[in-house]
């Protein structure tokens, strides 16, 4: 018998982009746990997914942003490719019925075929972090020592960069968190555990939320509905619908 | 004593500090909470090693099912922690919890411990001392859970004796209910830890070691092991369920990658080959089968609640599944189509389990084809009755790489006492010649993956009576190995003679190894099975400590009249088949597959009554008792078994 040459691609006919929370036992799960997680999220809705070709299909699955273990997600956002055309409404029912718990399925809308991939454009992320309460009361002063330098050089993965610049706002709430924004996408990232300690506060007694992923205006991947500059499109209140073209 | 609100604040805590916390949280899809309060008999289910590798366990996952289908009971689960978690959980005083409800393991009623080998003996030691609960079975009190152990390994309970309260022997889903009712009812009548004890010891299957005393002779050998009251038996007969339960349709989905992320199915359970060196083909007699039908209805339940991609069709030899290829013609046609990936380990070297992959796989050929040999020449296996002619393999390899498959798995054993260097050279011109006929059809793309196992003559096997090859013969004959198999298409793995050593004392020991195990934990064994956590030094100083010598455990031929410390334990099959087997081992003699001719190893008479009340198709044994030519036809097998 001749050599069987792996299966042919499904090409999608169909793209969608799914805003979900990451919370509860699955905060404490990496990103490719979160990835398989997912995988057999769709099996249980039969969600029928689009395969790469060759020996090894990957599916069609595309997250925005992988978030970090620890982190408890708001609005991530993913893309499936299917091999048919869902209507949204429906799909969303599905994976709402079928989701792994922690997984919470906020929203669901189909994207246009001229659509730029998910991640285009992706310009920083917003954060809410709660602190232990008794920490509020210096909180304010150091904020307004860290946000008074002009440069923080930290070093990952043993590379030098500069922690200061990635900060894009940093601000107490009204309820005494931390609410920052971070600059990541296109270029370095800025992460709110490194924030946590040049404030002077251990991370892993804070509680770190990922509220919303921001896009570039130019980059032209905010949705339909979204007409604000770098606003975080991924926001509770934002819907992921399909982005008009760059065109 | 800590409440679960207080034990999940601290574990908050700790989680961002370590490695894995998904290990620590439970909360998966299909997980069962039940309300604590109102139910009267709480149960805790361990395995004793980390969630990855317990996680996935059938056995657990089964009874996991099974105890919470009853109303008065719940059932949750409890691994144990990794080194860095461990060293947090002591510094800030948190106990071993349930990844369900987050209870401490010393409050619950009862404590269930899979004991499937030896090299996690040391961490049960972890999990009671992390639980809160006294180590030594005698050192409890009536406030203390009363821990039970299952599991191929407690064919031997002697080793592990000092610590468990009461061992289940045999099949496990009927008796861990009846261990669960008899202490329902203890627990109502405010009955105490005495007579807790008594009672469970009069369950079929259950053994108690407390209620018995064991004696040696001068030379350390066991003397006798004999009740110490009335009403205990003095043979604890392995447990059998007639009848195979319906398959688990609502597996938990991990979060985490663990070892075997699938839907897992038993098919069948026991083997009829009669392997002499086979434990588990000797202690799961009879063997019973699932209908193709109940088989493929748990797979299409269990995918449909879990999603998972995979399904595996597990027994100890799959082509010897009565309707294994309708079986795997059916799961292909219903499940192949949905990009699930099925595996059907344990195949006999033969074409018919070629033809069986291919139905199984279509156009996939994902990983290798697995073959078991075990041995390479054909006085080896004559000894460990494994007859697969050297040219049958070569057919089936050809036959394997002409269907696409570009490597395969070749697993065999070395260090049986009769093997000479020219029976481990075999191996090794084996592993080439498979390697030349793939070569023949696939040029250099053909690979053969060769996993030497080290033999250990284990308990209730025609082997009990014979030594291990010495650390130095073992060596030797792997040293040959590597130099003989040098070639870059062949890979080879080999296990570590001392891992090998570990599991050989634990599984031949008598009681007073507990105090070698104590010893072992105190001065930091634990995740012996873990090659980076191994510590063969400590071993050797704990049984330096208790005054035993190693080698009398493995390197000291028994005679057939020693009294062994596992006879009390009845695994059905007889001393005297065992006996004959082991004779006929000596004399290179053959015995035929039970489903040809019963050899009346002794399985028939012991279940007689079991089976009579529930006739069916399932059970294999040849039908005996009702009519007169059945059982002269048994009879005169056992006396006659030729060689085929």
């Amino acid at each position: 018998m001749s050599d069987p040459g792996g299966t042919p691609a499904q090409a999608p006919v169909s793209r969608y982009r799914v805003r979900f929370a990451k919370d509860g036992p699955l905060r404490w799960v990496g990103h490719l746990d979160l990835q398989r997680v997912w995988l057999h999220t769709l099996r249980r809705a039969e969600v029928p997914l689009a395969y790469s070709a060759g020996f090894h299909p990957h599916p069609r699955l595309l997250f925005a942003a992988s978030l970090p273990l620890g982190f408890i997600g708001r609005a991530e956002l993913l893309e499936l490719g299917l091999t048919e055309r869902l209507e949204a409404g429906a799909l969303h029912q599905r994976l709402r019925h079928c989701a792994a718990p922690g997984l919470g399925i906020e929203d669901v809308a189909s994207v246009e075929a001229e659509t730029p991939a998910l991640g285009r454009g992706l310009s920083g992320f917003d954060y809410l972090v709660t602190l232990d309460p008794s920490s509020a009361t210096t909180l304010p002063a150091r904020i307004a020592a860290l946000l008074a330098t002009t440069t923080l050089p930290r070093e990952r993965r043993r590379r030098a960069y500069d922690l200061r610049p990635l900060i894009q706002r940093l601000e107490l709430t009204a309820e005494g968190g931390l609410s920052m924004r971070l600059s990541g996408g296109v270029g370095p990232t800025g992460r709110p555990d490194e924030v946590l300690r040049a404030l002077g506060y251990e991370p892993a007694d804070a509680t770190i939320e990922r509220r919303g992923l921001c896009f570039d205006a130019a980059a032209a991947t905010p949705p339909s509905g979204v007409a604000a500059a770098a606003a975080p499109v991924s926001t509770p209140s934002a819907a992921p619908g399909p982005s008009p073209s760059t065109s | 004593m800590l409440s679960p609100a207080e034990i999940e604040k601290r574990l908050l805590r700790l989680l961002p500090r370590v490695e894995k916390p998904a290990r620590y949280v439970g909360g998966e899809l299909n997980q069962v909470v039940k309300p604590w309060a109102r139910i009267p008999l709480r149960v805790a289910l361990a395995f004793p090693d980390i969630y990855e590798i317990g996680m996935p366990n059938l056995g657990l996952a089964a009874l996991y099912e099974l105890v919470n289908q009853q109303p008065e009971m719940l059932a949750e689960r409890v691994y144990v922690p990794w080194p860095d978690m461990q060293a947090l959980m002591r510094a800030d005083e948190l106990p071993l919890f349930s990844l369900e409800t987050r209870h401490a393991l010393r409050d619950f009623d009862l404590v269930g411990i899979s004991l499937p080998y030896e090299s996690i003996y040391t961490n049960v030691l972890s999990l009671l001392a992390l639980g809160g609960i006294p180590l030594l079975a005698n050192a409890r009190t009536d406030e203390d859970p009363l821990v039970l152990a299952g599991g191929h390994a407690t064919f031997n309970p002697e080793p592990m004796a000092d610590f468990i309260d009461a061992f289940v022997i045999g099949d496990g889903e009927e008796a861990l209910l009846d261990v669960a009712h008899c202490l329902l009812e203890a627990k109502r009548n405010g009955a105490g830890r005495a007579q807790r004890l008594r009672a469970l010891a009069a369950i079929d299957g259950v053994y108690v070691p407390a209620l018995y005393d064991v004696s040696y002779h001068a030379d350390g050998r066991v003397a006798a092991v004999d009740p110490r009251e009335d009403g205990v038996p003095q043979q604890i007969h392995k447990r059998v369920v007639a009848v195979l339960p319906p398959p688990l349709t609502r597996p938990l989905v991990p979060n985490l990658d663990t070892v075997h992320n699938r839907v897992a199915v038993e098919i069948m359970r026991g083997c009829t080959r009669g392997c002499r060196f086979c434990h588990a083909g000797m202690v799961t007699r009879p063997v019973r089968e699932r209908s193709v039908e109940a088989i493929v209805e748990a797979i299409d339940a269990a995918l449909e609640a879990t999603g998972f991609g995979e399904v595996g069709l597990l027994s100890l030899s799959s082509s010897d599944y009565s309707q294994a290829l309708e079986l795997v013609r059916t799961v292909a046609a219903r499940f192949g189509s949905r990009r699930i990936n099925i595996s059907l380990p344990s195949l006999r070297i033969e074409s018919f389990s070629v033809e069986l992959m291919q139905a199984l796989a279509g156009n996939s050929r994902r990983g290798g084809f697995t073959l078991a040999p075990e041995a390479a020449s054909e006085r080896m296996r004559a000894i460990i009755n494994k007859p697969v002619a050297t040219s049958q393999l070569l057919e089936t390899a050809r036959e394997i790489f002409s269907r696409g498959w570009h490597t395969i798995k070749l697993y065999f054993m070395i260090g049986h006492p009769e093997e000479t260097l020219a029976d481990v050279e075999a191996i090794a011109a084996l592993c080439q010649a498979v390697l030349a006929e793939g070569r023949r059809v696939l040029g250099s793309r053909a690979k053969v993956h060769a996993g030497i196992s080290t033999f250990v003559p284990k308990p209730h096997t025609p082997f009990q009576w014979v030594p291990c090859d010495s650390l130095e013969q073992i060596t030797a004959k792997q040293l040959l190995l590597r130099q003989r198999l040098r070639e870059r298409a062949i890979k080879l793995s080999w296990s570590d003679p001392h891992e090998t050593m570990l599991e050989a004392w634990l599984a031949r020991g008598d009681r007073r190894l507990g105090a070698v195990v104590l010893a072992a934990w105190q001065a930091g064994a634990s995740f012996d099975a873990w090659r980076e956590h191994f510590r063969f030094d400590l071993w050797q100083q704990a049984f330096a400590a208790a005054g035993l010598a190693p080698e009398f455990y493995t390197h000291r031929p028994r005679p057939l009249e020693e009294r062994l410390p596992w006879e009390h334990i009845d695994a059905g099959v007889s001393q005297r088949f065992l006996r004959e087997d082991r004779a006929w081992s000596a004399a290179q003699r053959l015995r035929d597959d039970c489903r040809e001719r019963c050899s009346a190893c002794g399985i028939l008479p012991t279940f007689k009554a079991l089976r009579a009340a529930h006739p069916g198709p399932g059970w294999k044994c040849p039908e005996v008792g009702g009519g007169a030519a059945a059982t002269a036809a048994a009879a005169g097998a056992a006396a006659a078994g030729e060689p085929a």
